[in-house]
């Protein structure tokens, strides 16, 4: 059923197709309109889900992972300074492997106070353990959104996932998407069905301690179910293209790559940007591709490492910055290229901080100023105004 | 060595027992039977709880002592040494 809908309402409609057993959100300010939606589906009666509205985010991840320990099937959502105040119990969520699916809508971190899109938020808990998958549109924001229940709750993987989606420019603008139905849905997603959940009548201690004997154990076999994940990725993404006919079958999208002497890589929105600056450049007789990275983490490793194997040098367009050192993204990208024979020269970008524009002419001149050497190999704020700091 | 985990560090109750505490300490408590007074001050201020009083004598469970050393200094008659444990 193809409708033109709010991203937000995209994302809700797929939530309510995969009928989750319980809802946690904080309701208030940074909050999109996807739980929003959700609680009037409740209301209507059109979704059976218990639906907490919780004090804080804090609060909120806390209940899931409640929830989720006794065999529910769990969602949130939140953003920006929400996703910050869930941190800590993110890492307790993917520690004892409950696997909850939350959508973030991404937006910049205060301070100062900024409440526009960037991806900060949701890069900045890369290391929570957590599954991390970006969409570059509303249609990949609502199919990824079903296919993080199939990956996370796979016996294999059951490490949570964040679906990760521009806020504003995804979650508040109005796409034709093509929405599932119920019966697609009950066909693709199995009912979660843990062996070990708890209940009133057999105690259980879930993420019990473990001494320095057995610390080192646990986080080995995350580690152990991050690399299955990517196989189970590329697993579910096959089955949803051949039962949906759309989407990826890789943890990475390739766009004119097959002849490109640059790659331009990037993730989420900015995808369909930095491709129209490459057809542009394409026209002007520079061979440059895309690389998109759809999952995060667990880290593309190989599929980077082979699509980056012929070309002479690849720039990384990212919405967020490692204060203190350069974009997360990149850093990753050339811990990838590290081993090979002849590695690319490397530069990174950040852009659209905070929400400001990002033209496809700003992304067009950033690699044209890169390809003739005017810019030596390392990492830039792609878009700054000259600076002069009151220092008083 | 092989060691089995459970998905998420999922314990059953009474887990604790298996987990024998006792291994963490450094300094053990040695008690000198014929200097205490029986008053069981250490016995109310140990937080584990390890000790007990047996036939009228102290006894302290090594097991799941964590070597703090409360019960020496709470004894009123210095009737508690903690000692190097050699392990």
């Amino acid at each position: 059923m193809k409708k033109v809908v709010e991203g937000s309402v995209a994302i809700a409609h797929a939530v309510k197709t995969i009928r989750p057993d319980v809802i946690a959100a904080y309701p208030i300010t940074p909050q999109t309109h996807i739980v929003e939606r959700l609680s009037e589906y409740i209301a209507d009666g059109e979704l059976k889900s218990e639906y907490v509205r919780a004090d804080s985010e804090f609060s909120a991840i806390s209940i899931l992972v409640g929830a989720s320990a006794t065999g529910a099937r769990t969602f949130t959502s939140t953003s920006s300074q929400g996703l910050a105040l869930m941190h800590e119990v993110l890492f307790n969520a993917s520690g004892m492997r409950l696997p909850i699916v939350m959508v973030v809508a991404n937006r910049a971190l205060s301070a100062p106070l900024n409440i526009w899109n960037d991806q900060q938020d949701s890069i900045s808990q890369r290391d929570s353990g957590w599954i991390q998958l970006y969409a570059e549109d509303i249609q990949e924001a609502h199919d990824l959104t079903l296919q993080a229940y199939k990956i996370s709750e796979d016996i294999e993987v059951r490490l949570p996932s964040m679906v990760c989606m521009d806020g504003f420019i995804l979650t508040h603008a109005y796409e034709p998407v093509d929405l599932f139905e119920d019966e697609e849905v009950q066909k693709f997603l199995p009912p979660y069905d843990p062996k070990v959940y708890l209940t009133t009548e057999d105690p259980l201690t879930f993420g019990a301690l473990a001494t320095p004997e057995y610390y080192t154990e646990f986080r080995y076999v995350m580690q152990q179910a991050m690399e299955r994940a990517k196989k189970k990725i590329r697993k579910v993404f096959t089955e949803f293209k051949e039962m949906f006919n759309r989407g990826e079958e890789s943890l990475i999208s390739l766009y004119k790559m097959e002849d490109a002497d640059i790659a331009i890589i990037t993730l989420g929105s900015l995808t369909s940007t930095v491709r129209e600056a490459v057809d542009r450049l394409r026209d002007k007789g520079i061979k440059a591709g895309v690389v998109k990275i759809i999952s995060y983490r667990p880290f593309p490793e190989e599929e980077i490492r082979k699509s980056l194997d012929k070309v002479n040098s690849f720039i990384v367009f990212e919405k967020d910055i490692s204060l203190g050192h350069e974009g997360a993204v990149f850093t990753d990208v050339k811990s990838v290229v590290y081993h090979m024979k002849d590695r690319p020269s490397a530069f990174g970008f950040a852009v659209g901080l905070g929400g400001r524009d990002v033209r496809e002419s700003t992304i067009e001149k950033l690699i044209v100023e890169c390809i003739e050497g005017r810019k030596k190999e390392g990492f830039y704020f792609g878009d700054v105004k000259r600076v002069k700091e009151i220092l008083k | 060595m092989e060691v089995e985990i459970t998905l998420g560090g999922v314990a059953r109750p009474g887990t604790a027992r298996k987990n024998k505490t006792g291994t963490w300490k450094v300094y053990m408590p040695v008690v000198d039977h014929k200097k205490c007074i029986l008053c069981m001050r250490c016995l109310h201020n140990c937080p584990e709880p390890c000790i007990t009083s047996v036939d009228d004598k102290i006894e302290i469970d090594l097991d799941y002592c964590k070597g703090c050393g409360i019960c020496s200094s709470v004894c009123p008659v210095d009737a508690i040494d903690m000692v190097y444990e050699e392990k």
